[in-house]
């Protein structure tokens, strides 16, 4: 029997849908509200209502230069995003369409590495890109935060490519597609929505990553999570400062997001109801 | 056009071999006003020294702490030169991961740094690192609610004055808590606090064969004193607060003393951001009579790095960051309450800066009353006032922290706490191979 929806379910629905969300998006709303408060009015407890100065984005902004850092996040995350997927569309063809016993513990193996926690390899990490002279360089960066979210992208595109049927790739191979053409010019245009949503979600990953880009870099290489990091002291008032340079670090990936979010949602919901 | 043409060679040869010349340095800094202004100050450097370029890295100070310490272990070499405290510099020096500082220049006045300050940055009688600026703790008082109360504070108070003014100040009704102390987990943070209390109770972390001591009443004496107070006369949710949640606090009107670093009372009485600016004395930290006083030592110094490149450069740049013509620079750009304090005695016979800084001689008193080398009532192996100089004592700090913290919190007793102190210290010196 089909269940029947009452307008007032669809009420209570919506009403704990908005909370949950409001929940969520709060710590992000005060922080951006904290930004506009001076440092005394930002500890003087829980207040909604700044005082709307500009002082703290003007004294960050003088501190240290927020758009070389910007510049560093954003060539991090689109550039190790399209690492990614160079290495990821192949990897998820062959587990897609040619697996073998072990396709799935392969999976598995590479997202249990997703598991370990990453302070554990720091040091011979370190060390690697000490001996290859990758310290402080955007390309090692750009490796390491290719690597870190691999397994991710893997699954993920993986996850589509199941999705389309395999007779299709078959008929270009009947027709005489190579490999290579068979994946550019047939799987990837088929496959471009859930891409697209890798890469998004890549996009967002790499850009919050803050472990490895505060550690191996120092003033080349440094993105926003070096930037958000300068301006934490055990000594001092630096909340407001704190929030405004958060704000600006989260910005343009929030303004991503927002503009992106049918993409996003498609794709990370893609196939979970079949 | 031919002579324009090479004229214009010339110049972009000489600016490309100028460029070439030129030599960075990468320097590793906390995020605090001081460090922040030197890095403004910067172009009275490198208008002297066109051919050094400073680079730098500004990090919170767990988070460099960490940074610095993977580096130099690594011999990573990406810094130059590094911000380090009283801490690390004995530990590592010993490692010779530093450079000794014996190029600081004829007119540095090497022998003008606070003796107590370069006791602490001194290894074997050679100096590790040149500080910055140097810190004690002191009492910060309301002296508006002393009198209310009927008191005077003492220039050196003893814990019992201060457990009676705190009872008599407390309001509770109006928001004012006696006093604030800090409570939060961390080596830097309670156990800065409650380390140099403890010496001051006449305890000690290690015996002279490195046994652990929270056995002994000494410690049972601090830590319930410490537990008895805060539970009588400290804010709620003590146990959260570090230096700047008492900070707000203070500023606020809402602590009647705080016990904290003595750079606190710059913060304190700037009228921008307190709003009892014009009601703070200053008292030195209290003791029991026994010959010590609950006060640290700290100092954030300039270091460099033995596996840099660059070591004339740097030596160079912390020779001025750390020059008496530094803290002229900044008294003439910003006033003499802004230049880094505790590090050098000139600093604390100029009178100019005794009358811009009303502080100026509690902090120098504090400073000179702790004693990095002998900072216990009875002998101890190590090095340190609030701190243990051994590399085990960061994370046995934190967790040693954290039972404290509990403590205070009512989620465990204080016998409970020490023993379980105790079992964590005994553990780990086992383990380092200090003790069998």
């Amino acid at each position: 029997m089909a269940r029947s929806v009452t307008t007032q379910h669809k009420t209570i629905a919506t009403i704990a849908a908005w909370i949950v969300a409001l929940l969520i998006f709060f710590p992000i709303l005060y922080t951006i509200i904290t930004s506009f408060k001076s440092e005394q009015e930002a500890i003087q407890g829980f207040n909604l209502i700044p005082s709307g100065t500009f002082e703290s984005y003007i004294e960050v902004q003088a501190q240290s230069g927020y758009f070389k850092f910007f510049l560093n996040s954003v060539l991090l995350s689109v550039g190790s995003t399209i690492l990614a997927l160079l290495v990821a569309i192949p990897a998820a063809w062959s587990m897609a369409f040619a697996p073998t016993k072990r396709t799935k513990d392969i999976l598995m193996w590479m997202l249990s590495t997703k598991m370990m926690p990453a302070v554990a390899v720091l040091f011979p990490i370190y060390l690697i890109f000490r001996n290859l002279g990758l310290l402080d360089s955007r390309i090692g960066l750009m490796i390491m935060l290719m690597l870190i979210n691999l397994p991710i992208v893997v699954w993920m595109l993986y996850t589509y490519f199941r999705e389309i049927p395999g007779e299709i790739l078959e008929a270009a191979r009947m027709d005489g597609a190579s490999l290579w053409n068979e994946i550019i010019y047939v799987l990837t245009p088929m496959a471009v929505p859930g891409i697209a949503s890798t890469m998004l979600l890549n996009i967002i990953l790499a850009w919050n990553e803050a472990f490895w880009t505060i550690r191996l870099t120092t003033t080349e290489a440094a993105p926003l999570t070096a930037f958000i990091s300068s301006f934490s002291s055990p000594q001092g008032l630096f909340w407001a400062k704190l929030s405004a340079a958060s704000t600006l670090a989260i910005a343009p990936i929030l303004i991503m997001g927002w503009f992106s979010q049918k993409q996003l949602v498609r794709g990370l919901t893609f196939g979970a109801v079949k | 056009m031919k002579l324009r043409t090479l004229t214009l060679g010339l110049l972009s040869a000489s600016a490309l071999a100028f460029a070439a010349h030129a030599e960075s340095i990468t320097i590793a800094t906390v995020n605090n006003g001081d460090m922040v202004r030197m890095q403004k100050l910067t172009e009275d450097f490198t208008k002297a020294n066109p051919d050094i370029q400073l680079n730098w890295v500004t990090l919170e100070e767990n988070v460099l702490r960490e940074r610095v310490t993977t580096d130099i272990a690594t011999k990573g070499g990406q810094y130059d030169v590094m911000t380090i405290g009283t801490y690390e510099v004995p530990i590592w020096a010993k490692q010779s991961w530093l450079l000794p500082l014996d190029k600081l220049g004829d007119d540095y006045d090497a022998k003008d740094i606070i003796p107590a300050i370069a006791g602490g940055l001194s290894v074997d009688g050679k100096l590790y690192a040149a500080p910055f600026y140097g810190e004690s703790s002191f009492v910060m008082y309301r002296k508006d609610l002393m009198d209310k109360a009927g008191l005077k504070m003492p220039d050196a108070p003893t814990w019992d004055f201060i457990r009676q003014a705190a009872d008599k100040m407390t309001d509770r009704a109006n928001g004012v808590n006696g006093v604030c102390l800090r409570g939060k987990a961390g080596w830097g943070e309670n156990m800065a606090f409650l380390t140099a209390m403890s010496n001051s109770f006449g305890a000690r972390w290690f015996d002279e064969n490195w046994k652990p001591q929270f056995d002994q009443p000494e410690w049972k004496k601090t830590l319930q004193f410490y537990v008895d107070l805060m539970k009588a006369d400290g804010p709620e949710g003590a146990s959260s607060n570090g230096f700047n949640e008492n900070l707000a606090l203070f500023q606020q009107g809402k602590c009647g003393m705080w016990i904290d670093a003595t750079v606190a009372a710059s913060f304190v009485s700037d009228p921008k951001n307190s709003t009892v600016a014009d009601k703070v004395g200053y008292a030195l930290a209290p003791d029991n009579g026994l010959g010590k006083r609950g006060n640290w030592l700290w100092a954030w110094s300039l270091a460099i790095p033995a596996g840099t490149q660059k070591a004339d450069a740097a030596e160079k740049f912390v020779s001025w960051a750390t020059s008496k013509h530094y803290a002229e620079l900044v008294a003439s750009k910003e006033g003499w309450a802004n230049v880094p304090p505790g590090t050098r005695s000139s600093l604390y016979a100029n009178a100019e800066y005794q009358k811009a800084a009303p502080f100026a001689k509690m902090t120098l008193d504090s400073i000179n009353a702790a004693d990095p080398t002998h900072p216990t009532v009875k002998p101890v192996p190590y090095v340190g006032v609030q701190f243990v100089a051994i590399p085990e004592f960061q994370g046995l700090g934190t967790t040693v922290g954290q039972l404290f913290s509990a403590a205070l919190a009512g989620q465990s007793s204080v016998d409970d706490a020490l023993k379980q102190a105790q079992d964590a210290a005994t553990a780990t010196m086992t383990e380092g191979g200090y003790t069998k």
